[in-house]
């Protein structure tokens, strides 16, 4: 949010639980997080089979915090051109 | 009197009083001050320092709910540098899955501009690799670092060599053109780091070679976010005074010699920088207590004239760690604790 | 009041106050000291305990001079398992250079000493070049693991399945030529690995397959240290409890069943084992107050009836520790402090 909009820090917790509908205490609470991550697909510490993973997690965060990523939506032209 | 374990700016352990502590505090918001003619550090705020730096603990740490973000300059490097040779992608990994990093940078091992230019077409296709496994927000990063561009390994005539002979006109005219170089060098990189998909760019060092130096990042990063408006561009500073080696150069018509963190951050706004890194270079010879005394000192209204993120360079030598190599985490530690808590940063 | 934010042993947060964080410290201990005949924690301990873990820091630590050695199970899979694909020799120098590791540990994918046992030749050769370009202490671990020696998968027949059945005697042979196969894969690993240089020998988990597992590892290490009495073997524990899975095996005339740490310890000196390391499990509907006042009090007796070092286990689920695969630095801390200041530990 500091990248993207400019957020000071504690706007930019907050901006980011609201997101997330989580308080900003949990924002910092690795146990809570990584509940919201495995729910939300924003990705996990532990490598684990089928879960989201590197630039997909990518595409979850962008949608969920309504930013533009500068290598996902990259990455959306290159594949969707592809597929046209 | 009990004593307090505490270190030196050289990182060596030493022991002081209380009374030895309270007034290094004292002394090193005064120096910061009396230099860049803010306002020194009010009482509070020093009993809040001094209770951090009495501390017994190995390690402090912020209270629970004061965490702040933290971003990386020459990041891929630091493993490299300790001998662990793994690729940059791995490196990536490390940082995120293992030691927890909010942010991370791509960076070239020849860590400037200049040099990354010529092998732009490499480095981008490892970035492109490295965006696919990492799920952090990842900056490409170097140094504007306009000591490069003298001959005799770069074009422009040494104005550091021209100066001592007093021909001060041609050492100017050599670092203006070397600032024209810079910003091609930097727009170069820096746009086809983005459209390889760069989450931001990273300036580090700004203002190293002195007011040039400072002159060519500010004018690289608008001219860089009037192309790519979404970019994001960190600016990282050398130091805590723009060293004015030329001595006349403006920027959006302020003399940019001299200027101290509170006047830089207005400038990097204005040139459109998303995230500015203030430095506050630590004194070998005054103990860390004074170094981050005089630190935050400077750091405070720079935050305060900041209406964007503020993330203080700390590290070896700087915003009050020691100058070493490997910092002692008793040192960092209270050092970023101390920058957290009263310098209100948003990052470090 | 204020409000305590403290952890769960299943690592969710939790609020207390002042007096319930003060009631779960005694319960926690009580509840050790009944279970194993050993004095609970005195008023003093308790309140230290109380002090570590009331702070409201994200993380805390020791003082400067009550730094310990810190020696590691599964050491190079922990890297893997966060999804970072380097080679286990870039493991090792990135705990040893990277994350300041005391000793490191080289450890297969498939952490069972069978497991090994027939892929030695590989492991061997890799770590010879380990050695080569890391100064740590190497070790070589896995687990004796004695479950893997059932069928469908091992050799044996599956007491697990034979003991619903009521086949006590024939559940007991099969638990018994699994300590004979275990004993002989062991002792042939840690031979070849010791020939190749490993600093030490680390036996993970042993007992979490009962009595039958104990047994195995302690005659073992006994065979191991008449043929190298210079080897340094780790035998770090499964549970705070030998379970009785077999109920009837004795080593050196004392029963293995229903063993607590103190006990263990003396048996796992009488073998020759260099360092032990007890494990405390942790209760999950509990606090990890609770939980480490309960840990401290298996540890303090063990700690004191042993003659040789004692690094008790702590991580996911254990020393107090909450059962999460990401431990928190917060939960971390706390239990790392109180398990090195009160349980006086010669490491973790």
């Amino acid at each position: 949010m500091q990248m993207t909009r400019g957020m000071r820090i504690r706007e930019a917790k907050a901006y980011v639980a609201q997101k997330l509908s989580v308080s900003v205490q949990d924002l910092a609470d690795p146990v809570r997080m990584a509940e919201v991550r495995d729910d939300l697909d924003l990705g996990l510490v532990r490598s684990l089979p089928h879960r989201v993973k590197g630039i997909d997690a990518k595409f979850r965060i962008a949608e969920l915090l309504d930013i533009g990523i500068n290598c996902v939506n990259r990455f959306r032209d290159r594949v969707g051109k592809k597929f046209k | 009197m009990p004593k307090i374990l505490t270190r030196m700016g050289d990182g060596f352990l030493a022991e002081v009083s209380e009374g030895e502590l309270r007034k290094d505090l004292e002394e090193g918001t005064k120096d910061a001050a009396a230099r860049a003619n803010i306002p020194p550090l009010n009482e509070d705020e020093l009993r809040h320092l001094y209770d951090i730096y009495r501390s017994s603990a190995k390690f402090t740490s912020v209270d629970i709910g004061d965490e702040v973000v933290l971003t990386y300059d020459a990041g891929t490097l630091k493993i490299r540098r300790v001998g662990i040779d793994v690729g940059r992608i791995h490196a990536l990994q490390i940082y995120e899955r293992l030691l927890g990093a909010d942010t991370m940078e791509l960076a070239h091992v020849d860590y400037s501009y200049k040099a990354v230019k010529p092998i732009v077409g490499n480095e981008q296709p490892i970035l492109e690799q490295a965006l696919l496994p990492s799920t952090i927000p990842l900056f490409y990063g170097a140094m504007p670092n306009l000591g490069i561009y003298s001959q005799p390994d770069g074009p422009v005539p040494n104005a550091s060599e021209l100066m001592p002979m007093g021909k001060i006109a041609e050492a100017r005219a050599a670092q203006e053109e070397a600032v024209e170089l810079a910003v091609k060098d930097m727009v170069y990189v820096g746009s086809a780091m983005y459209e390889s998909g760069a989450d931001g760019i990273n300036f580090d060092t700004t203002g190293a070679a002195g007011d040039p130096d400072f002159l060519a990042t500010l004018r690289a990063s608008k001219i860089l976010k009037a192309k790519y408006p979404d970019l994001c561009v960190e600016l990282g500073m050398a130091g805590e005074f723009i060293l004015g080696m030329h001595g006349k150069l403006e920027f959006e018509g302020v003399r940019l010699a001299g200027l101290y963190p509170h006047e830089q951050v207005k400038l990097a706004q204005s040139a459109g920088v998303s995230i500015f890194g203030p430095v506050v270079n630590t004194n070998t010879s005054k103990s860390c207590a004074w170094n981050i005394a005089r630190a935050i000192t400077f750091i405070k209204p720079c935050v305060a004239n900041a209406t964007i993120p503020i993330h203080a360079n700390m590290g070896m030598g700087v915003g009050g760690a020691p100058v070493m190599d490997n910092p002692p985490t008793d040192a960092v530690s209270r050092a970023s604790k101390a920058m957290v808590e009263i310098g209100r940063l948003d990052g470090l | 009041m204020g409000k305590i934010l403290t952890r769960m042993g299943d690592g969710f947060l939790s609020e207390m106050t002042e007096g319930e964080l003060q009631k779960d410290i005694e319960e926690g201990t009580k509840d050790a000291a009944e279970r194993a005949g050993v004095p609970p924690l005195s008023a003093d301990e308790l309140k230290h305990l109380f002090d570590i873990y009331r702070s409201p820091a994200k993380f805390v630590s020791v003082e400067p001079g009550n730094e310990i050695v810190l020696s590691f199970d599964a050491g190079t899979l922990k890297l893997q398992r966060l999804g970072i694909n380097t080679g286990r020799i870039h493991n090792i120098q990135i705990m040893e250079r990277a994350m300041g590791a005391d000793t490191m540990e080289m450890g297969h994918i498939d952490y069972s000493y069978k497991a090994v046992k027939p892929i030695v030749g590989d492991e061997q050769q890799e770590f010879e070049q380990a050695l080569l370009v890391s100064t740590l202490p190497l070790f070589y671990g896995a687990m004796p693991n004695l479950a893997i020696y059932s069928q469908p998968d091992g050799p044996v027949a599956n007491s697990a399945e034979l003991l619903p059945l009521g086949k006590i005697a024939e559940s007991r042979a099969a638990q018994e030529e699994a300590v004979e196969l275990a004993v002989k894969d062991m002792v042939y690993v840690g031979s070849a690995m010791y020939e190749s240089g490993a600093d030490g020998i680390n036996f993970d988990t042993t007992g979490a397959a009962g009595d039958p597992d104990f047994l195995a590892t302690l005659r073992a290490t006994k065979t191991l240290k008449e043929k190298y009495p210079e080897m340094c073997i780790e035998l770090g524990m499964a549970g705070e409890f030998i379970l009785g899975m077999h109920g009837k095996l004795e080593f050196e005339g004392v029963r293995l069943a229903g063993l607590y740490p103190h006990e263990q310890v003396k048996l796992a000196q009488r073998a020759g084992v260099t360092i032990f390391g007890p494990t405390v499990n942790t209760n999950t509907s509990r606090s990890c107050a609770w939980n480490i006042a309960r840990a401290i009090t298996f540890i303090k007796p063990c700690v004191a009836n042993a003659t040789i070092p004692v690094h008790a286990n702590m991580g996911m689920g254990v020393g107090g520790a909450p059962v999460v695969d990401n431990p928190p630095t917060d939960a971390i801390s706390r239990a790392s402090k109180a398990m090195v200041e009160i349980g006086r530990l010669d490491g973790l």
